[in-house]
């Protein structure tokens, strides 16, 4: 065994670094690094600088306009990025619905669908939750019902992130109501612009606007917006569930956050110490490193699986919760950090272009951070689903 | 990056698989237990599968294993929690002799502990230095020609069994000795009794023990103890993995037999998300035991780094185990008889070898890397 990366993926990795030197705009890198929310401009630009280069669609095969990489060089890609400053992919078109298209989709629908999302034609968004089916997702309500060439949908979605940038919604939908209740869901694209969508924001406590109510009041969807079969959809949506997750950890992200945590409390002095050698804090900065290296090997065991032509399944569970809790914990030492500095809130210069002075600006976003992060152990299945699942499929339980 | 065995390291763990079933069963392992070390067929037959000589560089004789290969046998060893002193009695000693004895020496010492002619122990600790091998007062001088030890070392494994034990002592100038001191040699004396998992050790105290010069193994010992140390950690962080995967695929049996309500407890979602928790601890571990056995020929500050964190983590994900897998099997995981009992006491146990998971994070927190 060996943990060591090859002198291929090695040069890869220094080609991505050099990529994202010259090629991220630092305007954008900087409002990443100070966790200002982004703009729908900046996720664009950044994207379309990756769809010139051929970098959009990582996990795609090179047949689609993918850039033919393996599961390492997916993981290296994501942990420059991370290291880097660079927004986050929007997944829901580039990591989301294409791979169900590709799977499952019509050739027509590759063949539209699949080259928009490679030039960021379309910014997808997802509808999956419903108010009254959040974890228990299958228990979902909203209607589709066939009418000639259409469907009439009635319902609501919600939690759908960025939906208000969105053009494009893929989406769950019953369209048989006295099915068993995985049996009578479909999966149909819905154009945002259609008549009867209203879209309204949640704002979550961290004072964002990431997610939304979608809401679906006769809306028609011209049956050719099915992907494959109906009644099949729950089908797809678990492919998609379990589709590429060897990335779920976030480990650039927890690499990148624990990187800052522990330069900030080294220059943060308490009583003329830093923050790093008292010794209760650094116990707690000690732990999550260690996390952080254990979590990093179980991450190449499981790419290197996949590379090796394995389907992570259920590992990516394990991945996920100890993932989620690194980053919150992470995120919880670092408004600690702060001390009485964590608690202005500027929620003008979060989302807004108004300045703060240098100081200040530096550390205003991490306690609305701290917040926003929770979300982690929720979203993608909450972890005590992930439990569930890895005591059904691994344990057998 | 490769976590793939090769083909001889899959039949390696095969071989010790099929062994540990066939030879060492919980009744097996018991009489075993009762029988002196060293003299069992199973040393024997670790003997003849080359065992003995796998975890030795071919310089000194050995097979030229590497740190997957000893993971594999100790993994292997824990799973079975085999009652052979295979790294007290033969890793540890061993690689000090390699790594400092004289050919004289090696050929005295290591060739037969090699083809099990003997096995020996190693006396590094003592209570007022609590894990640290360096700050200890045993002392040794030179007098006429010849060394003499005083001091008493503590918690010394296969002590009993061991034809020789390698002694750390003070030198006048402060650096470190490693003196061979042969079993029953005039002035020494020793306690014996069982560690609370079971495994047979003793304390050894040194009263004027005159020693002639060739058992003077190194004067300056310290760098070839904190590699075997090193190497001992490892070791037994995979030792702990293959205890852990018993302790944690028993504790998942008994509740899917175990019926209480009417159902089985695995069907009880509080129970399904504590034994998903241990599963979670032992999958992380194996990541840090993996570590740890791969970092053996870093340089000495990485390694050190890593194989403390490794360490650090599996004491405490051990303890975690332990603790689950009593409180999941109820009233009966409180019992010397329950099957998971000696897995318990190991896993506790198993903190204490070597350094625990606080010493570990002190070395950690001293290495730590800040910005």
């Amino acid at each position: 065994m060996n943990l060591t990366f090859s002198p291929e993926e090695q040069a890869f990795r220094d080609e991505v670094r050099h990529f994202l030197v010259t090629a991220l705009p630092q305007d954008i890198s900087e409002r990443v690094r100070l966790g200002r929310h982004l703009r729908a401009d900046d996720h664009l630009r950044w994207q379309n600088i990756l769809s010139e280069k051929g970098w959009l669609a990582a996990n795609w095969p090179k047949e689609h306009g993918g850039p033919g990489w393996g599961p390492v060089q997916r993981h290296i890609f994501d942990e420059e990025c991370a290291a880097a400053h660079a927004p986050t992919i929007v997944p829901f078109g580039v990591n989301m619905v294409a791979p169900v298209i590709m799977k499952f989709g019509s050739v027509e629908q590759q063949q539209y669908y699949l080259p928009r999302i490679l030039r960021n034609q379309d910014w997808w968004c997802q509808g999956y939750s419903e108010p009254g089916a959040g974890s228990d997702l299958a228990g979902l309500n909203t209607r589709a019902v066939r009418e000639g060439g259409h469907y009439i949908v009635n319902g609501q979605k919600t939690w759908t992130t960025l939906g208000q940038h969105a053009n494009m919604l893929f989406c769950l939908v019953r369209t048989d109501p006295h099915a068993k209740k995985q049996a009578g869901i479909s999966f149909l694209l819905i154009d945002m612009q259609s008549p009867g969508i209203t879209v309204r924001p949640i704002i979550t406590l961290d004072g964002a606007h990431e997610v939304n109510e979608v809401f679906l009041d006769n809306v028609q969807v011209p049956v050719e917006n099915r992907v494959g079969e109906e009644g099949q959809g729950w089908t797809y949506a678990k492919y998609l569930l379990t589709h590429e997750r060897t990335g779920i950890a976030g480990l650039g992200h927890a690499k990148q956050a624990l990187r800052h945590l522990k330069s900030l409390a080294s220059r943060i002095e308490h009583r003329g110490k830093p923050l790093l050698e008292q010794s209760s804090f650094r116990h707690r900065v000690l732990k999550a490193e260690l996390e952080l290296m254990a979590l990093e090997v179980t991450n190449l065991r499981v790419i290197a699986a996949a590379r090796d032509g394995g389907v992570p399944g259920a590992e990516s569970s394990l991945l996920k919760i100890r993932g989620s809790e690194l980053r919150q914990e992470i995120s919880e030492l670092t408004r600690r950090a702060l001390g009485p500095a964590a608690l202005p809130f500027f929620p003008a210069f979060l989302h807004g272009d108004d300045g703060l002075d240098e100081a200040s600006a530096q550390n205003a976003a991490a306690s609305a951070q701290y917040f926003n992060r929770r979300k982690l152990s929720i979203y993608g299945g909450a972890n005590e689903i992930q439990k569930s699942i890895v005591a059904k499929t691994i344990l057998g339980m | 990056m490769d976590f793939a065995l090769t083909d001889e390291q899959r039949m390696l763990e095969e071989t010790l698989t099929r062994l540990v079933t066939d030879q060492v069963s919980p009744e097996q392992r018991r009489l075993m237990l009762g029988a002196p070390a060293g003299t069992r067929a199973l040393w024997r037959t670790f003997s003849e599968l080359g065992l003995l000589h796998m975890p030795f560089s071919e310089e000194v004789g050995g097979l030229g294993g590497d740190g997957t290969d000893l993971m594999i046998i100790m993994q292997s060893l824990g799973r079975g929690l085999v009652p052979e002193a295979y790294l007290a009695g033969l890793v540890l000693p061993g690689q000090l002799l390699a790594l400092t004895a004289s050919d004289k020496q090696q050929a005295r010492w290591l060739a037969p502990l090699l083809e099990g002619d003997h096995q020996l122990a190693f006396a590094w600790q003592e209570y007022s230095a609590r894990y640290d091998a360096l700050t200890i007062s045993s002392q040794a001088i030179q007098r006429d020609g010849q060394w003499q030890l005083n001091g008493r070392k503590e918690v010394v494994l296969n002590l009993e069994a061991a034809a020789a034990t390698l002694v750390t002592a003070r030198l006048d100038n402060g650096k470190l000795g490693l003196f061979m001191v042969p079993a029953g040699v005039s002035g020494t004396s020793t306690r014996l009794y069982r560690t609370i998992d079971d495994r047979p050790a003793g304390d050894l105290t040194l009263e004027h023990v005159t020693l002639p010069f060739e058992n003077c193994l190194s004067e300056d010992v310290s760098t070839a103890l904190a590699e075997v140390l090193a190497l001992g950690r490892a070791a037994l962080c995979a030792e702990a993995i293959g205890a852990m995967e018993v302790a944690c695929d028993q504790t998942l049996a008994y509740l899917k037999e175990r019926k209480q309500f009417g159902l089985p407890l695995s069907t009880f979602q509080a129970l399904q998300h504590r034994m998903v928790d241990m599963h979670l601890h032992l999958e992380q571990s194996r990541s840090m035991a993996i570590l740890a056995a791969t970092s053996l020929d870093l340089p000495s500050s990485e390694r050190d780094y890593k194989i403390a964190a490794a360490k650090a983590y599996c004491g405490e994900s051990a303890r975690f185990i332990a603790e689950q897998a009593i409180q999941l099997h109820g009233a009966m995981g409180m019992t010397e008889e329950c099957y998971i009992t000696p897995y318990v006491k190991y896993l506790v146990m198993f903190d204490h070898y070597l350094g625990d998971s606080d010493y570990h994070l002190e070395t950690v927190s001293s290495l730590l890397n800040a910005a």
